[in-house]
């Protein structure tokens, strides 16, 4: 027996290596099942690939199930260039059985040893993968007869020191002849494909259920086909480089720029949700745009929606992504949600970042892998993308789709917001029979953000966020912003006419004060003026009266005074009589006021 | 014709037509010797000297196995009379041989 630590021969097939830590046990032999169409065939054949192609180990590939021919056919789906290595590397052997082969008695696959144990020779063959075995086993007569053609087989490649791998069928039931639970004992590594519908569409794993003297990743993995064929969803070893950056990229629109203190974080990631129409794409689209302009490469991965068409429609609001096109910073990839399950869609995204290498990434809209499959699934592989992107210190901007207004409907359908460092809701507001598009930014970790809610405008010029205008509680917009202005300019200019106006009217008032206090002034000089003429005139009077009593008492030579006659009162002249009169009792008056 | 023709095949090329046949065996393994037994015991009792039998070993000349198809052993292929055909096995059931080959068996003891 080998030592226990084992050798390992790497599958090249990304994930798998990571599962496996390593790829498949040297010079043993691993058992590869799985139902139908599950990609058993596709996996061994790969391993062959990349063996003979990259580490010029050459191998012998055993079809029992399809003719060679046919498995070239379906290899030609991925850039292998089979026929290429067919010719010096790769050996392959019909193994189909006639179907009109007579049988009688025991037999034993010595022929088939023979043949490959020349071409082994001759190749130097380091690989061998017998592919369907359970086509020849179900041939043998009866389980123990099986039993010795798997040990047979078995004693044979470890002799010949080959690392092997042999795919089989496995039905729902265990048909057929054989224990399969035999044929995992007597292997080294055992394999298991899955493949089932999920909504309609088909989701495949693989599970590594046994792998003598190794430790490898337990549970299902899920896994894809790209150009470069199988992707195994492997989680990836943490790389935590999360050396926090404070650099800023720009999301290629200035006003959302200043809104996040500057820009977006590099290597963050960027929720942008939002209802069908609120232009989603075009700040995806602007982004992407700025990123090419800055020369970092760039991923745009569209789903439903091809590459041609997105380019067109970012065209329209004044976004050239053509030029990045061709220089090859910019690479799009369009993937169809009603074919192909999230993981598998996943697996080739990642196989493009690893061949890309992009700086930033625009997924739009992630929401539409919820469409298809189950939606947990959906979710894990939102998540997983999410992550491998921050492994990959990639700046990306995902775009989501979200029924109604409602931005809290993201958290219950794909759960990135969660995840997401920064999240922009795009929303409709209808008022006044007007939809006008809206921006806000609900988080942006990391950055002092604006928390004001602000109008997306438009144009074939590009984007612009409007100031939005607030009023009694409620963010106003479009034509009602600009109703509301003018009406508000116009009753400020009301206010201020009315200002002068009474202030003109004060002015008026105070000047009539002044006015009236100057007439009064003059009243009151005149009156003044009366009263010393008065004053004068009564002296006089009163002198002119004293001096007559003394003439009338003289004249009358001491006689007592007399009362006055009403002649001398009609004499007397002025103010004083009309006075007397008045009072009515003129006969004393003059007595008293004299 | 045959490269490595065995001391049993004989030819007799009287009234009756030629069985011409192959037999290809893996090394000495006991299906290997048995088939040598089954085909001889056959031919003895059933097709007389009317047979032509080249017999190969796929561990001497596995490029022989590889030109003619032969993955499982011991495997006899008729190459005529008639359309070819080939039995599988350790040619235990003389019936089927003969089937195969297009004989008719012969009673006599």
């Amino acid at each position: 027996m080998a030592p226990r630590n084992l050798s390992k021969a790497a599958t090249g097939i990304h994930g798998f290596d990571v599962l496996s830590r390593g790829g498949l046990p040297r010079n043993r032999t691993s058992l590869v099942m799985g139902r139908p169409g599950t990609g058993k065939t596709v996996f061994a054949l790969q391993t062959l690939v990349n063996a003979a192609r990259d580490r010029k180990e050459p191998g012998i590939f055993v079809a029992f199930e399809e003719d060679p021919a046919q498995i070239f056919e379906n290899a030609a789906t991925f850039d292998w260039r089979l026929p290429a290595l067919a010719r010096d590397s790769l050996f392959f052997l019909n193994a189909q059985l006639s179907p009109t082969v007579v049988q009688s008695g025991d037999f034993d696959l010595g022929g088939m040893l023979a043949i490959l144990q020349a071409k082994k020779k001759e190749f130097d063959a380091r690989w061998i993968v017998f592919d369907g075995i359970d086509v020849l086993l179900a041939l043998l007569p009866d389980p123990g007869a099986a039993m010795r053609e798997i040990y047979r087989l078995r004693d044979w490649l470890a002799q010949n020191e080959l690392t092997a791998i042999i795919t089989t069928k496995i039905d729902g039931a265990e048909s057929g002849v054989v224990s399969y639970g035999f044929m995992q004992f007597m292997v080294d590594c055992v394999i298991r494909f899955d493949g089932r519908l999920e909504q309609a569409i088909p989701v495949r794993r693989l599970e590594i259920a046994k792998y003598r003297g190794s430790d490898f990743a337990a549970g299902e993995f899920p896994l894809g086909f790209g150009p470069r064929g199988m992707v195994v969803a492997a989680p990836e070893a943490a790389e935590t480089h999360d050396e926090a950056s404070t650099e800023r990229v720009s999301t290629g629109f200035a006003d959302l720029d200043t809104m996040l203190a500057g820009g977006l974080l590099r290597g963050s990631s960027t929720l942008i949700t939002g209802a069908p129409g609120t232009s989603k794409t075009t700040l995806a689209g602007k982004f992407a745009a700025a990123a090419c302009r800055r020369g970092e490469r760039t991923l745009y991965v569209s789903f439903d929606e091809g590459g041609d068409r997105i380019q067109r429609n970012l065209k329209s609001v004044g976004i050239q992504l053509a030029a990045h096109l061709k220089s090859g910073l910019l690479r799009f990839y369009s993937g169809r949600t009603d074919q192909d399950n999230p993981e598998e869609h996943l697996t080739r995204i990642v196989a493009l970042l690893h061949e890309h290498q992009p700086q930033c990434v625009v997924v739009d809209p992630l929401s539409a892998i919820a469409k298809t499959g189950a939606l947990s699934s959906a979710r894990a592989v939102g998540n997983r993308l999410i992550y491998k992107l921050r492994d990959l210190n990639a700046t990306v901007v995902i775009t989501a789709l979200v029924d109604g207004d409602d931005p809290q409907a993201e958290s219950t359908a794909l759960q990135i917001s969660t995840i997401a460092d920064n999240w922009i809701h795009l929303s409709y507001l209808v008022l006044g029979g007007e939809r006008n598009r809206a921006l806000t930014i609900v988080k942006s970790r990391g950055t002092q953000h604006s928390n004001q809610v602000r109008e997306l405008l438009l144009s074939a010029s590009g984007l612009a966020l409007a100031e939005v205008y607030s009023s009694g509680g409620e963010v106003l917009m479009g034509t009602l912003r600009w109703e509301k202005e003018a009406e508000e300019n116009s009753r400020r200019r009301k206010r201020q006419d009315e200002f002068s106006r009474k202030h003109r009217e004060l002015e008026f008032a105070e000047a009539d004060i002044a006015a009236r206090i100057a007439g009064l002034q003059l009243e009151l000089q005149r009156q003044r003026a009366e009263l010393a003429l008065y004053t004068r005139d009564g002296a006089a009077r009163r002198t002119s009266s004293g001096e007559r009593k003394k003439e009338l008492r003289r004249l009358r030579s001491a006689d007592a005074v007399s009362t006055p006659g009403p002649a001398p009162a009609k004499q007397r002249a002025g103010r004083a009589s009309a006075n007397a009169r008045k009072n009515g009792n003129g006969g004393r008056e003059p007595r008293r006021g004299a | 014709m045959a490269r490595k023709l065995s001391a049993k095949a004989r030819c007799d090329a009287k009234s009756t037509t030629v069985v011409v046949m192959r037999l290809f065996i893996a090394g000495r393994g006991p299906n290997s010797v048995k088939a040598i037994a089954n085909l001889q015991a056959i031919c003895e009792q059933h097709l007389k000297d009317s047979f032509r039998l080249e017999l190969i070993d796929v561990c001497e000349y596995p490029e022989r196995a590889l030109a003619e198809g032969v993955l499982v052993t011991p495997s006899l292929t008729k190459l005529s009379p008639g359309p070819a055909a080939r039995v599988i096995g350790n040619l235990s059931d003389t019936g089927s041989v003969l089937a195969a080959l297009g004989v008719q068996p012969r009673m006599a003891g």
